[in-house]
């Protein structure tokens, strides 16, 4: 292999309470594609934010082509070829693709010149953008275009990109996968962070595993299996959840035509759902981010009202009741965003249980609050679900987001719902907590609870969905057993690549 | 983008130090209770700076507003002020603390304690001159209806229309002083008053008169309905599900709606209490302090009743104290404008004081400072 052109030596940066990195080396060679994997809370973002100027290290060096980096910000890491594609985009919905790469430069050319040579580099790369196009209107895959082009237009050696397919079709990640590729072959050195294992076994060359803020191994992950590489994340070996099996009930929960604009402008309108939830059952209702998912999920948990009986849970119409009188009846949601959806951040965990659990749990007599009963069930949520905390009194914005999910999901499990309505239920959950969360979700449906989960991770819903459905645009695909399905089934049900076949035609 | 929610205040070249702001992972206890006393503490240095500017000695002036009115020479007269003052400042900012709490700005109590006082009013110059025990009352309700009725304008518009409470609250206010105005002017003024503005004095009808309970010590009907609203506010919000209905809409809208709250009616419920205690307090001034309904009846209470909600954390206990701190800068201001010769708008800029330096205090409560040394490399 040729000199590196990063090498990173002894890294290390410590938070109050906390070593990020401890003492981190590795290097990337010209051209590579290296993988950067680990679990939450590993250190990933904190070594890329030192890669990227936006943390300094305490102590440590870096030399970029042999010589010493040193960015003081993130205009100095640029300057020197490093450029960034986020993990959560940066872009203005009302502005159009040309006006936001533009924004993002510090001396942007005339807007006809950066739209002609916009349209040259993604030509070049197969990542078609019209320049004029309102970011508004694109589909996730398509706004992560423009944020890879923005990267793109700067000529960088090294591209970080940190949990790119997230948002993506199976279609749409093989587009990106041979973009990455033309660039590695052009010299571009790319540092992949992801923790989708079997994606970093096609593309990578190399794979640095951190644990607990250290470099604990590194590997080629073509040779290398990914349970191996899992293992290698975790430091144990993995459970496997457990999925009894279970003959589907009667239907719990009945949509029937429910159709319902988004509040957002630029939300997605539901058009004509119907589907049915049987007792026992687990329903994946899978799709790329922004496709109707948060609309769903508000008109289930009744934050959205629609016509009473285009949702019936056991024949009642309910599309007309509010989330208190769903919530009487057995209909219980948990939404994806944590903080300031399901949960209120500057509140105690006492309040937090109490904010869905007051009537169910028996929290209340006539309006007025039993503090005591509250601080029980929160304590019987965090012990039950193994939520690290120092106790029911702590802000739910000091929990870390895997704990505090872990408390959201046991708040509404122990309130032994009829049916349970779950968004995103291990999203951005270490792989411990997200198999114990599967676990909880797997074993209330053996007692008999419907579970709908919308979920973005495809793995999880094959893991313990027993039918599968995509929302595309809004609509909703067929409902499918999901042990006859393949990748590519599930690909086109999601929507293919959103028109984006050509790109590599 | 910074690193986890801190930012550096200041980046002056060469400095040795640099105060960084630290976000808690929980809001302080400590500086919860500490923050309005150090706001109060900075309001005395920097309005002493103010009055020693205006070549006043600064010492002196803030001994007056603060130590004269309680253990004065006068200090027989002015203590009971306190409570007269203070009373309608506690009830009005009982109500704005629950609506601010549930992000449902009332900046026009001011308005609503007019109409209050302009309904309460009314009903005992009806009756004039019947001499019954239910006079009093039926004024009570009529306040307290005449400020809600206020109060719900903004309120309707704001559910029906999506319109901005603050502006229609605000503007409200100067509806209502007109129609004091037309009203003191107009079908209210007394009959007997030889052509003068202003009605009938009510504190001379026993049956409407809110004359103090115990003679002499200023406490009045408004001071126990301030009292009430007190003990009813810390207990709504303490124990029942409404009050934490209310924390929960301010504090993570998004949250309560999904735990069932309905937006509309929470604002109509918060914009019709202080509405209705904004009334009330306008009510027992027309009726006891005041006397009579006149043109310059108003003298800001809705408006400073703002700064006691936030200076006593919208606490229902430290707006009581605030209430009461609020009035003894009234008092002691007044008596420094009297015997210091301090203009009226210097003591107004000092009550302004008090808010600004509690909200920029207020930071401590949810971040915490601290000097690091600057890293060499910049």
């Amino acid at each position: 292999m040729t000199a590196p052109l990063l090498a990173i030596s002894g890294l290390t940066k410590a938070y109050p309470g906390v070593v990020a990195n401890d003492s981190v080396s590795l290097d990337i060679a010209g051209g590579e594609v290296h993988a950067l994997l680990g679990e939450n809370g590993a250190g990933k973002s904190t070594l890329v934010k030192m890669i990227y100027g936006l943390v300094k290290p305490d102590s440590g060096t870096m030399t970029l082509h042999g010589a010493p980096f040193v960015p003081g910000e993130p205009r100095a890491a640029r300057a020197a070829g490093v450029a960034m594609v986020f993990q959560h985009f940066s872009l203005f919905d009302a502005l159009s693709v040309a006006e936001n790469i533009a924004l993002g430069m510090e001396s942007p050319p005339p807007l006809r010149d950066l739209s002609r040579r916009i349209r040259d580099v993604s030509e070049t790369y197969g990542l078609p953008l019209d320049p004029h196009r309102i970011v508004g209107d694109l589909s996730a895959g398509e706004r992560q275009r423009v944020e890879i082009l923005r990267c793109l237009l700067q000529n960088p050696r090294l591209l970080i990109m940190d949990e790119p397919t997230s948002v993506l079709t199976p279609q749409e990640v093989a587009i990106l996968f041979q973009t990455l590729r033309k660039l590695a072959a052009e010299g571009v050195s790319i540092l992949y962070i992801s923790h989708k294992l079997e994606e970093i076994r096609t593309l990578c060359d190399r794979a640095t595993i951190l644990r607990q803020g250290r470099n604990v191994a590194t590997c080629n992950p073509r040779e290398t299996t990914a349970r191996e590489m899992a293992e290698m994340m975790v430091g144990t070996t993995l459970d496997v959840t457990a999925r009894p099996a279970r003959a589907p009930g009667a239907t719990a929960l009945d949509i029937t035509g429910l159709s319902l604009a988004s509040p957002n402008r630029f939300g997605t309108a539901l058009k004509n759902l119907h589907f049915t939830l049987a007792e026992g059952e687990i329903l994946g209702i899978g799709g790329v981010a922004g496709n109707g998912q948060d609309e769903l999920l508000a008109a289930l948990s009744g934050e959205l009202r629609s016509a009473p009986g285009a949702i019936r849970l056991k024949g009642r119409p309910v599309g007309a009741l509010g989330p208190a009188a769903r919530r009487r009846l057995g209909l219980l949601t948990a939404p994806e965003e944590r903080l300031g959806h399901a949960a209120a951040p500057d509140m105690s965990l006492t309040e937090n249980a109490l904010m869905t659990g007051a009537e169910r749990e028996g929290l209340m007599a006539r309006g007025f609050i039993s503090w005591a009963a509250a601080q029980d069930f929160a304590a019987r949520i965090i012990s039950r679900f193994d939520v690290r905390t120092p106790g029911p009194d702590t802000a739910a914005r000091a929990l870390s987001g895997g704990n505090l999910q872990k408390f959201v999901i046991g708040r509404e499990v122990l309130q032994r719902p009829e049916v349970l309505i779950v968004n995103q239920p291990t999203w951005g959950v270490d792989a411990a907590a997200a198999v114990a969360i599967r676990q909880a979700l797997l074993d209330l449906a053996a007692d008999g609870a419907a579970i709908l989960c919308i979920s973005q991770d495809l793995d999880e819903l094959m893991e313990i969905a027993d039918r599968f459905g995509a929302l595309n645009e809004g609509r909703l695909s067929d409902i499918r057993p999901t042990h006859a399905l393949s990748l590519q089934e599930i690909g086109l049900m999601m929507g293919g690549a959103h028109g984006m076949e050509v790109a590599h035609a | 983008m910074g690193d986890g929610g801190s930012a550096p205040l200041h980046r002056h070249e060469g400095a040795p130090m640099r105060i960084r702001l630290e976000k808690r992972p929980q809001p302080s206890r400590r500086w919860l209770y500490l923050s309005p006393l150090l706001a109060v503490l900075v309001t005395m240095l920097a309005g002493g700076a103010l009055f020693a500017a205006l070549g006043k000695n600064p010492v002196e002036a803030i001994a007056t507003i603060f130590w004269e009115p309680l253990f004065g020479e006068f200090a027989f007269y002015y203590r009971p002020q306190l409570l007269v003052k203070g009373a309608p400042l506690v009830l009005i900012a009982i109500g704005l603390s629950l609506g601010f709490r549930a992000g449902v700005w009332n900046i026009g109590a001011e308005g609503q304690y007019i109409i209050g006082a302009l309904a309460g009013a009314g009903v005992g110059l009806a009756f004039y001159p019947l001499d019954a025990w239910f006079v009093f009352p039926l004024m009570v309700i009529a306040g307290a209806l005449g400020g809600l009725a206020w109060g719900m304008i903004p309120g309707l518009l704001r559910v029906r229309f999506g319109t901005n409470e603050i502006l229609v609250s605000l503007m409200l206010v100067y509806v209502a002083e007109k129609l004091l105005a037309a009203m003191a002017l107009g079908p209210m003024k007394n009959p007997e008053g030889m052509g003068f503005p202003g009605s009938r004095n009510l504190q001379q009808y026993p049956s409407a008169h809110n004359a103090d309970l115990i003679a002499d010590t200023g406490m009045h009907w408004g001071a126990v309905a301030a009292l009430i609203a007190v003990i009813f506010a810390y207990i709504l919000l303490g124990r029942h599900v409404l009050g934490y209905h209310i924390r929960l809409t301010g504090q993570a809208p998004r949250a309560a709606r999904f735990a069932g709250v309905d937006p509309a009616r929470l604002v109509l419920f918060c914009l019709g209490v202080s509405g209705a205690l904004a009334g009330l307090a306008g009510m027992f001034e027309v009726s006891g302090p005041a006397g009579q309904v006149s043109i310059d009846f108003n003298v800001g209470y809705g408006f400073t009743a703002i700064i006691v909600a936030f200076l006593g954390r919208l606490h229902p206990f430290g707006i009581a104290l605030a209430g009461l701190l609020m009035a003894l800068t009234y008092i002691g201001g007044e008596i420094a404008q009297s015997n210091l010769g301090l203009p009226a708008a210097a003591i107004q800029m000092f009550q302004g004081m008090l808010l600004f330096f509690l909200l920029a205090v207020d930071l401590l409560t949810n971040y915490r400072l601290r000097l690091l040394p600057r890293p060499e490399t910049a």
